[in-house]
């Protein structure tokens, strides 16, 4: 396996020349650069709102010096809050190049435009220089994630993601499962996995600030769809998802952003600190993914029972799906069906190897489904967080 | 023996959860029992191991995912009109678990 080799020591999988807006307005300028850049290698990513935010920033600075990416073109429309000096500093200090273009200051749509082309045909052929060098297994960071749930879910392929998890624990790898919200109803059973009763405690606490905030919503993390395919509850989504973490120790509690730094299975606490500001803690599945990218990820695992069809910027998503039905009618979407443990073709061991083969495959070049297909969602909005306390991270010391 | 088309994820649980879809008025063999469902059951869709009573706790994965809201029969599909959660209540299109 190979790895394209950053200034941080950090390899990546990808080799990509990111467009970032600082503010809705600067959208659609950014979207005409990648559009006319014509290259998978060039992706959108960017931020929507006027008023600054720090956890923001945080995200994209992970973001912009992601070891997937090879160099950066911030596009600004000018007045907006976003800082986006802070934001050139940090990715020109990871060594990477990057070029800022502020709409108000070029002379407008056109002129922005025809710049941002110019640069990013520029930072494409900088970014065809990087070195590849020998990658292995335990340098891999993993995250996964389940969206459009149902009761197939917990039986086949979140089962199969946490044994393919073990494997990649077991060689040192990083992995990372979420939600805290939708781990409702297993905190007792996470927390006695923790390497420290201290870690075990802040697991207890982080699932109880989770309960606290959704209650405030009035919702749970549970979808019309999770019903009619089956689940009823919170607490029977929450058991059948937390089968994505496997059966290691959890090493540690990260909050989004945080990157670990030896190999281990981490929990990410992605409900916001404080009293509930900005609304639901994750929109939409795909938020959750921008925040494992930002901590890290090479690549998600994304099970899926009704059918999910998204897929990220920066880092490839590679779909497992748990139902055979919903295999057998969206098959161009998914990469694994999961759904032979339920018909009774295989072991969720079996879906397991599997997963972990195509985890490799995926890691040296191959594109997933939804990355063969275009998918590069990606939301970003507004959060607030507290730093990680020092039992969070155990095993750094 | 239990019919195929039905798996019992834990030993300790109080329901199967359907692996084929089961259309209405089909006899089933749950653990050597007869009984006859008496609405279609779709996949990942769950039916009860063994009557039970009001405010039981539901048992899956051998760990609780709710209690019952009223008592059920062996058999019965056990779903959101007949079961709610302990932590947060679930909505629907339609509703919030609960509301009529």
């Amino acid at each position: 396996m190979k790895g394209y080799l950053r200034a941080d020591g950090r390899k990546g999988i990808r080799n990509i020349v990111v467009v970032t807006y600082l503010v809705e307005c600067a959208h659609h300028v950014a979207r005409e650069i990648v559009n006319q850049s014509q290259s998978d290698d060039v992706q959108l990513i960017g931020f929507p709102g006027c008023y600054p935010n720090e956890y923001s920033l945080k995200i994209m600075e992970q973001l912009c010096s992601h070891p997937n990416v090879a160099a950066v073109l911030i596009v600004s429309l000018g007045c907006e809050s976003f800082n986006r000096e802070q934001l050139a500093e940090t990715i020109s200090a990871s060594q990477r190049p990057v070029e800022t273009l502020v709409i108000q200051q070029s002379g407008g749509t056109k002129k922005t435009i025809s710049a941002g082309v110019n640069h990013v045909s520029q930072l494409l052929n900088i970014a065809k220089t990087v070195e590849t060098v020998p990658m292995d297994i335990s340098e891999l960071v993993v995250g996964t994630i389940c969206g459009g749930s149902d009761g197939t879910s917990g039986i086949g392929a979140n089962p199969a993601v946490g044994y393919c998890f073990d494997q990649l624990v077991e060689q040192d790898a990083i992995c990372i499962f979420e939600e805290t919200g939708e781990l409702i109803g297993c905190e007792q059973i996470m927390a006695e996995r923790a390497i420290t009763p201290e870690l075990g405690e802040e697991i207890m606490k982080s699932v109880e600030k989770a309960e606290q905030y959704y209650t405030t919503m009035g919702y749970g993390s549970f979808a019309p769809g999770n019903a009619e395919g089956g689940l009823t509850t919170q607490e029977e989504k929450s058991m059948g998802a937390y089968a994505k973490s496997g059966s290691s120790k959890i090493h540690g509690l990260i909050k989004p952003g945080d990157i670990p730094t030896q190999g281990g299975l981490y929990l990410m606490d992605v409900v916001p600190d404080g009293d509930p500001l900005y609304g639901f803690p994750n929109i939409v599945d795909s938020a959750e993914i921008v925040e494992m990218i930002a901590s890290g990820s090479h690549l998600i695992l994304f099970t899926t029972g009704r059918g999910s069809v998204v897929g990220s910027a920066i880092s490839p998503v590679i779909k497992v799906c748990a139902n055979p039905e919903t295999y057998r009618n969206m098959p161009d979407d998914m990469d694994i069906n999961a759904g032979k443990v339920i018909t009774g073709e295989a072991t969720v061991q079996e879906v397991g190897d599997e997963i972990y083969q195509l985890v490799c495959e995926v890691a040296q070049g191959k594109q997933s489904k939804s990355e063969e297909l275009g998918h590069q969602e990606f939301v970003l909005t507004y959060k607030t967080f507290e730093a990680i306390g020092p039992s969070c991270l155990p095993s750094v010391r | 023996m239990i019919d195929k088309r039905f798996v019992l994820l834990n030993s300790e649980d109080n329901v199967f959860v359907c692996c084929e879809k089961v259309t209405s008025d089909t006899e089933i063999c749950l653990e050597g029992n007869l009984v006859s469902i008496n609405v279609d059951i779709n996949v990942g869709h769950k039916v009860a191991r063994s009557s039970l009573s009001q405010g039981e706790k539901i048992i899956k994965y051998g760990a609780p995912i709710g209690s019952t809201t009223e008592s059920i029969d062996f058999g019965e599909h056990v779903h959101m009109h007949n079961m709610k959660s302990d932590y947060i209540p679930s909505h629907t299109r339609q509703n919030k678990s609960g509301e009529q």
